[in-house]
Formats: C-alpha cells, structure tokens, sequence
C-alpha cells in the first residue's frame, strides 16, 4: 500500500479518507472502491452478455461461409453478419473496456471513483443505444455491415443508437480522467502512476479522438437519414469513418496490452525491464495510432499516393514499433521474474516452469503469440499500400483482425475474467477442468478461422459474400478454406460457451471467498537460494526473450517479402 | 512494479538485450517504409487514385457512348445468373479509354483488351458502393458513386477474367458479376 504523506491530510477521493465505502481485498491486499467495484461488475456482465449474443451469430456466420453448410439465407446472413461486428467489436468490448479502466482509476492509485451519478449515466446511454442498434438490426432495417458505407442507408434508429453508446462511453471516459485528477489531487497515491494505469489512459485518450471522429461522420449521416441534409460525400464518409473504425481497435490494443502488464505481473510478478520504454511505446500509439486508418483506403479513388505512402509508412511504422516494444517487454518482464525465481535452466527452462494450469497464464501466453505472430504481421503486410491492392475486400481482412480483435484482445479479457470474478464478485471458479481447458479451445478454434479466411482471401474469396458458387470462379482449395474456417468457428464458439458458462455457473453457484484469499490457479514457488530483484541491473538476463523476438522478426521478414513476391506477379496498374 | 505507483525515478536508458531489441525493430521498421517509395518507383503495381468528380448519370452516358463506339459482339452468360445474362461486348482502343460501371447486380459492360496493351478503365458505381475484384488474378479496387476512379491497366496474361464485386451491395451481392476477356 503507498504510503501517505503524514503531515498533509488527504482529500475525500483518496480511499484511505475516512467513512470512504472501501473494502481491503483479502488476496492482493489492495484497497477496492466499492462504488468502482459496482460498475466494473455491471459493464462487465453487460459486455460478456454481448459477447453471448455475437458468439451465436459468429456460429451461424461461420456455418454459413462453409460452403457445404450453408446454412442461413442471403437476407439473413447479412443481418446476423451486421449484428455479430457491432455487438463484438463495438459493444463486448466497449463495455469491458469501461470496466477496465474504472478498476485501472481505482484500485491501483487506492482511490475513490470521482462520480457514482455520472457512472450511471453513461452506462444507462450505452445500453439504451446498443439496445437500440441490436432492435434495429434484427427487425431488418439496418443491413448494412458494420461499416454503412453511405450511400448504403439504415433506418435512423441505427445511427442514433451508435451515437448514444458513443456518448456513453465518453461519459465513462470522463469519470476514468475526473478520478485520475481527484486521485492526484486528494493525494491518493504519490509519485507516477502504475503502468496499467498508463495504459488505459493511453487507451481513454485515443477513445475520445475515436469517438469524436464517430461523432462527425455519425450525426451528419443520422441527419441525412432523418431527410433533414443532402446525401455526404461517400469519400468523405470513408475517410472520417475509418477515424473511428481502425482507431477503436486501436483503443483495444492499449487496453489488451496493459492487461498483458496487469496478468503478467498478477501471476508470476513480472515487472517492466525499462518503464520509460513501455510508456514511450504508449505514447507512440497515442500519437500516430490515428494515422494507420489510411490501411483501409489504399484502393480508393481520390486519395492521392503520397498521402497514402506517408500515412502508412513513415508515420504509422511508430505505432507498429511500439507493438514490437510491447512484444518484447511483457515477455522479458516475465523471463526476469521467472529467472529471479530460480527458474534459470537454459534458454527456455523458465518457459517450461510457467503455470501452464494457470488459464489466465495460457489465455494471455495464447493472446500475445496470436496478436503478435499472426496478427501483427499480416496487418502490417495488408497495410502497405501497393500490396493491398491483392487484399482489399477479401477474406484476409477478416482473417487479419480476427486474430487481433478475437485471439489478441477478446482471449486477453477472458484471461483478465479468471481474476476479475473472484476478487471482484468474490467467488471462485466453478469447473477448474473446464476452466484450463477454455483458453485452447478458444485460441485453437480462432487460428483454425484466420488460417481458412486468410488463405482462402488470397485465393480471391471475398469477404462480406454469402455464397462462391454464383460467381464460377473459385476451386476446391477454396471450399476446403472455407471449410477449415468453419470449423474453427465452430470450436472457437465452444470456446466462447465454455467462458460463459463458467463466468455465468461461477456467479450463480461459486463458493463465496469473502474475506479470504481466492482459490489459487497457480504461481510458480520461488526455489531454494532465489532472490527477489537480484537481476534488477542485469539487462542481458533475457536470453530466451531476444531469442523468441528474432524469430519473430524472421517470420515477419519472411512473410511481408513472399506478399510482395505474390504482388509483382499481377497486372501493372498506374 | 505494475499495480503499484513508481515513488523511484524510474527514467534510465535501453541497456543490454532491450537496446539490441529496439535497434533492430527501428531498422525493420525503416525497411519497410522504404519499401513503399522503393516500389512506386522501381516496381509496377501502385495504384495511384486518381479520380475525378462525376454524378452518375454522367458517367452513364459516357459508358453507353463508349459501348456504341466499341462494340464488338455480346457476351451471352455459358453459367446461369440472371443479373449479367447478357453484357455487350467491347474492345476499346489501345491505349485507349474503357469505361465500367458498377451497378445492382451487374458490372457492366464486358471487356476486350489485348495482352500488352495499356488502358485507362474509367470506373465508377451508379447506386451503391462497389468492390471491383479481378478474379483468378486477384486484383482489386473501390468503385465509388460519384466518383470516376481511372486505373492504368496493362494486362500481361491471357484468359477470361471475371470481376466479383467485394463491397457488400445488396442481397445479390453474391451474383454481381462482369468479365474481361484478354487475347
């Protein structure tokens, strides 16, 4: 616990003020704000109930694309396929994300959410509108991707309710900054604010340039469909949505990778090697994160090449530097906290003793090897701007963000969920078995899926399409993609089931740990001799972290080379 | 520590295995942001996006124009769909201009052009936002309404080629196709 300054008295957001509703967490020993503790519990319950609703649609998508299923009809496939983008990559993460960073305000800087009435408020608009978008989008009136490329027209209802979640989220963000500054204020805690802290607030700020770029493509657009304004420009539109679009997954990186520091630390006590390196890495998204939605307009007319060339190399090659910062320092963290405990045999040796039964260890171990090799790599790939040309619009969109949004930040919050519920909701898992099992199934079942859409989308497979058969072009390597896709839909839905029924089955039937420390999943034991911090000043102690980061490198090399092999051999365009 | 406020100064510069990370990260990252002006002059795949302002109906009319002009046969459908059963077929000139438009659920007209050859295809959409997708190759483009997106094409392989439109149009996305056959 930081201690306070005893000569000055501390403010009334400080958690140590008295008569503050506070609990002390019997396994960490940190200070929970109960009011906090209220919110995180109820965005969170909100955001796996969304990822509920788009896990069955991703199930009836992926039975749909197999193309020896086929199972919905074209009307309903683009329904469920405009329902299940928004409800996962809009809704199940915008509420989880709230939930993270009013724990992130809170409990690491022992203080006192800034407003109960405010928190309201802004989850009351973002369940209004979400409620509001997935009616709409049901009863037929919005079949018009996540995306809504204008002139493409949804029933105003649609619009209006995006805009009311975003509002409610920057309602939310707004409480994270005002508890940040009462926090500082009220002298809650001294000195800088803890990485995860950091994170999220590098995170809530590219929220709010996201959701102010929603809010200037959305309200002229809900103006347009209410017949109160001409048509946008549809180039226009493009370019302003993706300010939103790409940029609110960049929130979820930052979110993601603070919860890397958050379980990586929680579980076997890693620390950053270099905090000034992990928070430059940060800054570097903040700053040209906005840029990298230049990726999804290399193909479009009039936006001319220089500017497509500056805004995906030279500026958003920083934001990739950061992810390769970040997939550097989480691991090396963990090898010196693993090393410092005598896990010292070899190269690996300290891999090999991790906590594999540990399904918040394997969900997160899953998510940085899924977002950094599979992800990572074919993202920065699809978005060069002439190798794009082979990609555009084709299934490996898909297969590259499947494996960020889904194997990268969803498996990440699930890993954080099997340490959310029992020290937030104070109750241990029910199912261990199930529980260690989870994280495979989900991470396996998502490879499977962006493994099918990615190479059958570099054999021309469109994404967003109901059927390939109508169209006479493609051949059996494409339906076995398309197969394999399918069936690893199907296991990551498995996946998905397991992780709620075992978050819903420990809610309703957990053993209640109030005031004792939580089941433990698995720490790896300091050995015989093993000294805490003794390789504080040995920065060559990461032997097996460089090692695994040039591997890295070699497939990235690799594969961005053998993209602009398959570039050269297409027609020459101007 | 990562859930605890820093109270030390915690400022100090890359060292050892962490430095070595960082260099070569940097000078990945500077390879690859070479490698975009790199290709736009030395390689031939760079679409530049040039375009200009036209309304549709424009663009329509200049599309029939053309296929008046070129026409040289039409191009009757051996695969049944009903949105391009029957496309006129047309050789603009080399080195010429070729226009096509993208429409619910039709890319329209069909194309001749020689191996070797360089056009300028106007394309554009009339209604909604079309993904223009040249399959076996697998090249593709925005078609957007209101916009003539100009593509320098030089095809160097022969054969029939089919468009497949990628940006989600409709309930008969799935079924909007054209052709360009290259001899």
């Amino acid at each position: 616990m930081t201690s306070v300054s005893a000569t000055l008295p501390v403010g009334p957001h400080s958690l140590a003020a008295p008569a503050t509703p506070k609990r002390v967490c019997a396994t960490t020993g940190l200070g929970v704000c109960l009011d906090a503790q209220r919110f995180i519990k109820l965005h969170a319950v909100v955001g796996v109930v969304f990822l509920l609703l788009g896990g069955i649609a991703a199930l009836l998508l992926a039975l749909t694309r197999w193309q020896t299923v086929h199972l919905l009809p074209a009307d309903w496939f683009y329904r469920v396929l405009t329902f299940h983008g928004i409800n996962m990559l809009i809704f199940w993460i915008l509420f989880f994300e709230v939930a993270i960073l009013y724990f992130a305000c809170t409990t690491p800087l022992n203080a006192r959410l800034f407003s109960r009435k405010v928190a309201w408020v802004g989850f009351a608009l973002m369940g209004v509108g979400a409620v509001m978008v997935d009616w709409v989008i049901l009863a037929g009136k919005a079949d018009v991707m996540m995306t809504s490329y204008l002139p493409l027209l949804a029933h105003p209802a649609f619009y209006l309710g995006i805009i009311l979640v975003a509002v409610g989220t920057l309602v939310g963000v707004f409480n994270f900054f005002a508890t940040l500054y009462v926090a500082k204020r009220d002298r809650a805690y001294e000195g800088s604010m803890p990485i995860v802290t950091f994170g999220a607030l590098a995170a809530a700020i590219i929220a709010v340039v996201t959701l102010l770029h929603g809010a200037i493509v959305m309200i002229p657009t809900f103006a347009y469909s209410m017949g109160w304004i001409g048509q946008p420009d549809p180039i226009w539109y493009r370019i302003i949505w993706w300010g939103l679009g790409h940029q609110s997954q960049q929130v979820n990186v930052c979110a993601m990778v603070a919860v890397w520091y958050l379980l990586s630390h929680v579980i076997v006590g890693a620390r950053p090697v270099n905090e000034a390196v992990c928070r430059t890495a940060f800054a570097l998204y903040i700053l040209f994160i906005n840029i990298a939605s230049a990726h999804h307009l290399l193909v479009d007319p009039a936006v001319g090449s220089a500017w497509k060339i500056w805004n995906t190399s030279y500026a958003m090659y920083l934001a990739v530097l950061a992810s390769m910062v970040h997939g550097f320092t989480v691991p090396a963290g963990v090898e010196i906290a693993m090393r410092e405990k005598g896990y010292t045999r070899g190269l690996f040796g300290w891999v090999v003793a991790l906590p594999w039964r540990n399904p918040a260890l394997s969900g997160t171990v899953l998510s940085v090897i899924i977002f950094g090799f599979l992800g990572g790599i074919t993202g920065v790939t699809l978005g060069t701007q002439q190798i794009n040309i082979i990609a555009h619009n084709t299934l490996r969109i898909p297969g590259h963000f499947h494996v960020t949004v889904v194997g990268g930040t969803t498996l990440a919050f699930m890993a954080l969920a099997y340490y959310v519920i029992p020290l937030f909701f104070q109750r241990d898992f029910i199912w261990r078995g199930l529980a260690r099992l989870q994280p495979w199934l989900f991470g396996l079942g998502i490879v499977m899926l962006s493994f099918g859409m990615s190479f059958a989308g570099s054999m021309g497979v469109s994404r967003r399409s109901w059927d390939i058969d109508a169209q006479g072009v493609y051949g059996s390597a494409a339906h076995l993609w398309l197969g394999v896709l399918g069936l690893g839909g199907v296991l990551a839905f498995v996946g998905l089931l397991a992780f709620v029924l075992l978050c819903v089955g420990t809610l309703l039937f957990g053993e209640k740990n109030h005031g004792r420390p939580m089941a433990d999943w698995g720490t790896p034991p300091a050995l015989a001799g093993a000294q805490a911090g003794s390789l504080a000043d040995n920065h060559s102690a990461t032997k097996g972290t460089i090692v695994l980061t040039l591997v890295f490198l070699a497939c990235f090399a690799v594969y961005y080379f053998a993209n602009w092999k398959a570039l050269a051999d297409v027609w020459p365009v101007r | 520590m990562s859930l605890r406020p820093l109270t030390s100064p915690w400022f100090h510069a890359p060292a050892g295995h962490e430095k070595l990370w960082l260099g070569v990260a940097i000078l990945w990252c500077f390879v690859m942001s070479l490698m975009m002006p790199y290709w736009h002059f030395r390689g031939k795949q760079n679409s530049s996006g040039e375009a200009y302002a036209v309304m549709p109906a424009d663009f329509l009319a200049r599309t029939e124009k053309f296929v008046e002009a070129n026409r040289v046969g039409t191009f009757k459908n051996p695969t049944p769909n009903a949105f391009a059963a029957e496309l006129p077929l047309v050789e603009p000139p080399a080195g010429g201009d070729a226009y096509l438009v993208g429409r619910m659920w039709q890319w329209y007209p069909a194309l001749r052009l020689r191996q070797g050859e360089t056009y300028r295809i106007h394309l554009s959409a009339l209604d909604l936002q079309h993904g223009f997708s040249l399959q076996p190759l697998n090249m593709n483009f925005q078609a957007v309404p209101g916009y003539d997106h100009v593509l320098t094409l030089t095809p160097t392989s022969k054969g029939e080629f089919t468009i497949v439109c990628n940006e989600f149009c409709g309930i008969g996305h799935h079924a909007m196709t054209g052709k360009i056959f290259v001899e």
